[in-house]
């Protein structure tokens, strides 16, 4: 099957040289012009796509870093003024109430109420004094007289023995990590510091439920099935992530850095995906802001899209390669086939004036001959007449039988300078009316000597129903002379050739078959018997045009050829010629008489 | 019937003479143009025998001239050289059947010139 589409020329040998040399070496020239083509057409296509996806993704990259940004800006925004918030009511409550009036527990109850009829996420108050004992207590849990002074968020209020708080009305606030404390749920408490009168330093505390926390973050519109949460400064979750844990558990990636601005990294969570993290530290509080989006999932849109451009790319970079291919190698095969018939051109050329020469040249040879083998002839003659026709020599006989000998062997010599001007006249001779028995005979006249030789057997059946028609005396000659010769060299000695003519089925044609019981021919070489330079007479001479020019001399005179073999059989050429062409009675007469 | 034969080769020429006169065939020669002419012109002749290639003139133009003379004259060409060229010149001019190639068997020669002196070529 691949042989089948297989061009020709992919097989083409530099056999010839000089003027018969290819013009091309077409294998290259094929390479070439295909490399060429493909290169022209796919490099601009494949930067192309490559520069467009590069641009496309950073642009969309940066578009999600943006978002994210905002996002993760607006949300700190509101987180801070929600925590501000809460840190505002303690410090109006500090500065609504006089220190004493904190210390009543009936006053911190009502306030505590007050505080919960508005926003439900407050669960309790808690005045403590300046030795960090817990005074007053408003909630629901037993801790009133608590010492917290070795807790960490009552030291990170910042507050030492030595601070002074005599001159200003100290204000600190403090916002704790999210713990799960005596009650065991997950809560965070507010303080905020102030002095009475007396410089001594109280606190206000308040614990708030993370259901606030939570719905806001919550209510945040994150794309890319991102995560929106908060951790604290050591890595510890502390509101739910869907993806990272439940709240108090630790976060899996490292802390971000610490920065005053909206941050957007890109980076791979714990599974190895990767993720665009937004991220803000929420200033007066331990809290960091994350956002996580999934990169993947943002993408996908994008990555669908572009999973068709590549289809598509794909698809017309196989119809390039498809066209490039075709075009190169049916433009190369059509130089290859120009080039071929110029070559066998050229050679047909050579041959017709090889021919020819040879033509001129035998021409001469039996001109230069005929005289003096005329003269010869005529004195012969004069003396075989004297002896015939005078009495005084008549009667010697042996000398009549000497002259009569000299005469056939004129005779003779007449046959052969007849049969060279009859070989060098039909050389240029075009169309005429031939016998196909004479042409065959002619034919064969010069070769019963190497036929003799080798005792090779030739039968000719040429019957008389075969007429004789109008065609090129020496191409026909030509092509049988091939044709035997190509039989005798593909017969050992005592072969057989045998030539056979009958007229075709339609009495239109004269189908003439050469046959030889010689080696045969391979069926891998039938194909390409016609073809020029083909020869299995490899190193004995074989130049593997007499079959080519054969082929293109029955062609000439409208015939067709055709071959039959069987290796260690033999072979049959069988010649079909037209008698279409056949002239009228008596409009050409054949050749000379005499 | 009287035949002049005009061939460069004397030799050949003179020896055909003799052997057509052997025959009972009246033979003159001439070697060249310049003596066929005269002769011509001081005998009648009923066929001329010509080679195609001859020293001062080619056969076909001798034959024009003789021709211009004796109108009743026929012709036969003899040629050693049988080219293509001759041969369609030569059958164009004689009306194609006079063609003949040397060297020439004397039979064949007497009765092609039987045939012509008798009108029963193969002239169309």
């Amino acid at each position: 099957m691949a042989q089948l589409f297989k061009p020709r020329f992919l097989d083409q040998q530099d056999q010839g040289s000089g003027m018969y040399k290819p013009l091309f070496n077409f294998r290259r020239l094929w390479q070439q012009s295909i490399a060429a083509m493909l290169a022209v057409a796919l490099l601009p296509l494949l930067a192309l796509a490559v520069v467009d996806y590069v641009i496309n993704t950073r642009s969309l990259e940066s578009e999600f870093h943006l978002q994210t940004a905002r996002l993760v800006s607006n949300a700190r925004r509101t987180l801070a003024s929600y925590l501000d918030e809460r840190k505002y009511i303690l410090n109006f409550l500090v500065f609504d109430n006089s220190y004493d009036q904190l210390f009543e527990p009936r006053r911190l109850q009502v306030l505590l109420d007050h505080l919960k009829s508005g926003l439900g996420e407050w669960k309790d108050l808690g005045v403590i004094d300046h030795k960090g004992i817990q005074r007053n207590y408003a909630g629901p849990y037993p801790v009133k007289g608590m010492d917290y002074s070795q807790q960490e968020w009552y030291k990170n209020l910042g507050y030492t023995d030595q601070d002074n708080y005599l001159d200003v009305i100290a204000m600190r606030s403090n916002i704790s990590d999210v713990f799960l404390g005596f009650r065991n749920t997950p809560h965070f408490v507010i303080s905020v510091l102030h002095n009475n009168d007396r410089g001594e330093h109280y606190i206000l505390r308040a614990s708030l439920d993370l259901e606030r926390l939570n719905s806001i973050l919550s209510d945040l519109e994150v794309s890319g099935k991102g995560d929106a949460f908060l951790i604290n400064h050591k890595g510890v979750i502390q509101t739910p992530s869907r993806r990272f844990g439940p709240v108090l558990s630790s976060f899996p990636l490292p802390v971000p850095e610490p920065s005053d601005r909206t941050e957007v990294i890109e980076t791979r969570d714990h599974q190895g995906q990767p993720v665009i993290i937004g991220y803000a530290y929420i200033t007066g509080s331990p809290f960091i802001l994350m956002v996580v989006k999934q990169k993947s999932e943002m993408m996908a849109a994008w990555s669908a899209g572009s999973l068709k451009l590549l289809v598509f790319l794909v698809g017309s970079i196989l119809a390039i390669c498809a066209v490039v291919f075709g075009i190169c190698t049916s433009l190369v095969n059509s130089i290859y086939q120009a080039d071929q018939k110029r070559v066998a051109t050229l050679h047909q050329v050579e041959y017709a004036n090889k021919m020819a020469s040879i033509g001129r040249l035998s021409a001469g040879v039996a001109h230069e001959i005929n005289n003096p083998l005329a003269i010869i002839n005529e004195k012969a003659g004069l003396i075989k007449d004297l002896f015939t026709f005078k009495k005084e020599y008549s009667g010697d006989h042996r000398l009549v039988g000497l002259i009569d000998s000299i005469i056939a062997s004129v005779e003779r010599c007449a046959t052969i300078t007849r049969q060279l001007l009859n070989f060098a006249r039909n050389i240029q001779v075009s169309l005429q009316k031939v016998s196909l028995r004479q042409i065959v005979a002619d034919v064969l006249e010069f070769q019963t000597r190497e036929a003799g030789y080798r005792s090779i057997t030739i039968e000719v059946d040429i019957p008389d129903e075969i007429p004789e028609f109008v065609s090129d005396r020496g191409k026909l000659q030509q092509v049988f002379i091939n044709l035997v010769n190509n039989a005798f060299a593909a017969m050992k000695d005592g072969g057989r050739l045998e030539i056979r003519s009958r007229l075709g089925r339609d009495g239109r044609t004269v189908v003439t078959q050469v046959a030889d019981n010689g080696c045969g021919i391979p069926a891998e070489n039938i194909k390409k018997i016609f073809e020029p330079f083909f020869t299995t007479k490899s190193g004995s001479g074989g130049t593997g045009l007499g079959l080519s020019i054969t082929y293109g001399l029955v062609k000439e005179i409208g015939g067709e050829i055709d071959i039959q073999s069987t290796v260690g059989t033999g072979t049959t050429f069988i010649i079909t010629l037209p008698l279409d062409a056949q002239a009228k009675e008596g409009e050409t007469d054949a050749g000379p008489t005499g | 019937m009287r035949v002049l034969l005009v061939d460069d080769e004397q030799e050949l020429v003179a020896t055909l003479a003799e052997r057509l006169e052997m025959r009972g065939i009246d033979a003159a020669w001439a070697s060249d143009c310049a003596t066929a002419l005269e002769l011509v012109h001081k005998e009648r002749f009923d066929i001329a025998l010509l080679d195609v290639k001859l020293p001062s003139m080619n056969g076909l133009e001798l034959k024009r001239l003789i021709e211009a003379d004796c109108p009743w004259m026929k012709f036969i060409f003899v040629t050693g050289h049988g080219s293509e060229e001759d041969f369609q010149a030569c059958s164009a001019e004689s009306g194609r059947d006079f063609y003949l190639i040397k060297p020439v068997q004397i039979e064949v020669l007497v009765q092609k010139l039987n045939e012509v002196f008798a009108g029963t070529g193969e002239q169309p």
